[in-house]
């Protein structure tokens, strides 16, 4: 019981996972993104599509590899979630508009179009690929305690912990990450100093977006395996939280998601009330809060939002 | 300067690398004529209708002849929908006002759902509890006061912490939000012990109707909050302090404006608005209690707070077009048969075209081919005349990096004759030198 409640508490967390990576990152830039949930509805919507045409490409359901649907899925998600990162940068950075409203659009557009287009998308063959996707080293179903834990994960959750963790030694460790965050802290700074600011916001708010989008895939194709029916905004939202509850650190993420999935999934296995249930569901949030005041009263600068987050840069304005 | 000196310093070969760099130069508009701007918005507007019936086409072959046709059916075809519309962009209208003081502070409140709906849930509360105990008036009063407190009050919370600790006050109220609507579920689920988590129509609190119609008091009770904010905003040594802070913080310290006082003053007031949004949703229009009855109302009104620049009439027609264009395009989505949330898309596209007109508002953008023209006249003669550069500023003018410098020349030019005589490179050493014997002498 409790090993099947990590497994698929593991499992779950992945989807926090990867939108709270994608939205540190462009965070890092100084991109408030809003729009992540909608960026994410835009990856389950790639991702649809690619599946739709991988398998319209098959001569038969059998003939489907589970390599290559999940890379055919990926790369779709990766390209359509990097759209929308695309449109919000072209937006805040080229445009210079605000980039709250710029996100809230975002994301009012795509939950209303992955709503539209799942609706209309044709399904068939998709539990298979559902299958396919979900599909770990060892069967969760025979084994038992950590084995089952470590190993019974499919492709996207070991995918989704290399992601988090070479990010945080990319920001951390490299020459590109200390620019990055250059850029996010102080892009007057790091103009002066030569590097580009636009160039580093559109490329992190592109990758961000890319990453995020395949937590909207995952969440399609691995945990509902192929089942369409139901949004992904809510969880989009608690990826946003949880950026602030692992204050900008990606490796952290991997834990913060962990908790957050886990309260989510603990009504289940627990035997409560409605009201209980309630409660639990706004535990994430109400924590986050915490956290975002703990580290604006006690706070070093190393757990503070980025100081430039939120705000667009004209090199001419003073 | 460049043209005295002879020389290209090394200032000048650099805004000449910048200017190689991008043909495509944006400057902010400083002294554009007062229709600019309308001219620009009305063309957004009309490019954004264009679009939305493309985008239309692209769900729905045949719908583009219908598209405008039904647009207005939809918002205009019975006096029902006519009410509905009105109803509609008047309650966006309220958000949006509620939010716009919290906004012109630059305190960057994005939880207007979340004090919609506590106001909401505040006079629920009442109706609930109090309901078919007091006199039907009565209860209304109270909703109102309960609804106002409560939004106030929620707003009050991240507004101390700004004050105090300056905390990221937008993470904040975003997380608020959904705090708001768990503790809606919550309360629903003590409510309505089956679990159904649906409250039904509650039959006390109901706002009157006025002309046997429903949503006529509500719209009224709008436009006085919009006179009043208006009033507020413009008229009052509030709105004038709020607007100070907002421009600089340093500027309000000096003058003597407490800053903490005034952003929890001003996010009482706003969401005190909000909570007379969450009371004339309850009262006046649902009579029940959700968590979707705020509907993202309140992510739309900050988008028409800030695309109106706090303007309450501009903020006015805009909640109008925002309106029609939701009402209508699912008007067109039922015809059609497109789907549920085509409205939603329209609108988002709506806001999209909006958004981008704003840049065009606020800054000009050139296009300057002439750059490479100008280096090779700058490469083959020696010594320019006077009359050459003039022409190169007016050539440069394309660009703001040196829209400045010719700037800085006329100054020197004015003030300094001698400058003809320097001939050397480093002339601005030699400018300076030679302002301060003057000086001297």
């Amino acid at each position: 019981m409790f090993w099947t409640f990590l497994t698929s508490t593991i499992k779950f967390s992945t989807l926090f996972l990867y939108g709270s990576v994608g939205e540190t990152i462009t965070e890092k830039s100084g991109h408030l993104n809003l729009g992540i949930p909608g960026i994410m509805c835009l990856g389950a919507i790639g991702g649809c599509y690619g599946v739709r045409s991988y398998i319209d490409s098959l001569g038969s359901l059998s003939q489907m590899s589970g390599f290559a649907v999940v890379l055919v899925g990926m790369i779709c998600a990766f390209l359509f979630a990097a759209l929308g990162g695309m449109i919000f940068s072209f937006f805040t950075v080229t445009l210079r508009c605000n980039q709250n409203i710029t996100g809230l659009t975002i994301t009012t557009f795509g939950v209303a179009l992955n709503s539209l287009m799942l609706s209309k998308i044709d399904k068939t063959g998709f539990y298979e690929a559902g299958r396919l996707f979900s599909k770990g080293i060892v069967d969760a179903n025979t084994t038992d305690g950590l084995v089952k834990v470590l190993f019974s994960q499919s492709a996207l959750v070991y995918i989704a912990i290399a992601i988090a963790i070479i990010t945080a030694i990319v920001i951390k460790r490299t020459r590109v990450g200390l620019n990055l965050r250059a850029v996010g802290e102080n892009p007057a700074t790091a103009d002066a100093a030569g590097i580009s600011v636009g160039k580093y916001r559109y490329l992190a708010t592109l990758i961000g977006s890319g990453i995020a989008g395949f937590g909207g895939l995952f969440f399609i194709m691995d945990y509902l395996t192929g089942n369409i029916e139901y949004g992904i905004d809510t969880y989009g939202w608690l990826a946003v939280a949880l950026v602030i509850f692992t204050i900008w650190k990606p490796n952290w993420a991997i834990l913060g998601s962990i908790i957050f999935a886990a309260l989510y999934r603990a009504p289940s296995y627990l035997n409560i009330g409605f009201t209980e249930r309630e409660v639990i569901k706004m535990l994430p949030y109400i924590v986050t809060v915490l956290v975002l005041i703990i580290t604006s009263i006690f706070g070093r600068k190393s757990v503070q939002p980025p100081a430039a987050l939120g705000t667009t840069y004209f090199r001419e304005e003073r | 300067m460049r043209s005295v000196t002879g020389k290209e310093s090394k200032f000048d070969a650099f805004v000449d690398k910048l200017k190689k760099e991008s043909p495509i130069h944006i400057a902010k508009r400083m002294d554009a004529p007062k229709w600019l701007p309308i001219v620009i918005r009305i063309a957004a507007v009309i490019v954004a209708f264009l679009v939305c019936a493309i985008v239309t086409v692209f769900f729905e072959p045949t719908a583009f002849g219908t598209f405008f046709t039904e647009m207005f059916r939809g918002t205009f075809g019975t006096e029902r929908r006519v009410i509905n519309l009105f109803w509609e962009a008047a309650i966006l209208l309220l958000i949006a006002l509620a939010v716009t003081p919290a906004f012109k502070m630059k305190f960057w409140n994005i939880g207007a759902e979340g004090q919609v709906l506590m106001g909401a849930l505040m006079s629920a509360t009442c109706i609930f509890y109090l309901g078919g105990k007091v006199s039907e008036g009565g209860l209304i009063v109270l909703c109102l006061l309960a609804s106002v407190v409560g939004s106030a009050g929620w707003t009050l919370i991240p507004a101390l912490f700004k004050a105090k600790w300056n905390t990221n006050e937008t993470l904040f109220t975003l997380m608020l939000n959904y705090i708001a609507t768990a503790l809606i579920s919550l309360v629903i689920t003590v409510w309505v012990k089956s679990g159904s988590g649906v409250v039904g129509i509650m039959p006390y609190g109901h706002l009157p109707k006025l002309g046997g119609q429903d949503y006529v008091l509500n719209i009224l009770i709008v436009a006085f909050v919009t006179v009043l904010v208006w009033v507020y905003l413009k008229f009052s040594k509030h709105g004038y302090e709020l607007s100070v802070v907002g421009e600089s913080i340093n500027t309000a310290k000096y003058i003597g404006i407490s800053v903490p006082k005034v952003i929890i003053r001003t996010m009482i007031f706003s969401g005190a608005l909000c909570g007379v949004a969450g009371w004339l949703l309850v009262n006046g229009a649902s009579y029940t209690i959700s968590t979707t009855i705020a509907g993202g109302r309140g992510f739309t009104a900050i988008l028409i707070s800030w695309l109106a620049h706090f303007d309450p009439i501009i903020m006015a027609i805009t909640s109008f077009l925002v309106a029609f264009m939701g009402r209508g395009a699912a008007q067109v989505s039922t015809i059609a048969n497109i789907g549920g949330s085509f409205e939603d898309i329209a609108t988002s596209i709506f806001f999209f075209i909006i958004i981008a007109s704003e840049f065009f508002v606020n800054y000009k953008v050139k296009f300057s081919f002439s750059h490479s023209k100008k280096k090779v006249e700058g490469e083959t003669t020696e010594n320019t005349s006077e009359d050459d550069s003039s022409d190169a500023e007016m050539m440069s003018d394309t660009s703001q990096t040196t829209d400045s410098e010719a700037q800085t020349n006329e100054i020197f030019d004015e003030s300094v004759p001698e400058l003809q005589t320097c001939q050397s490179s480093e002339d601005r050493t030699c400018d300076v030198s030679t302002q301060n014997k003057e000086v001297t002498e």
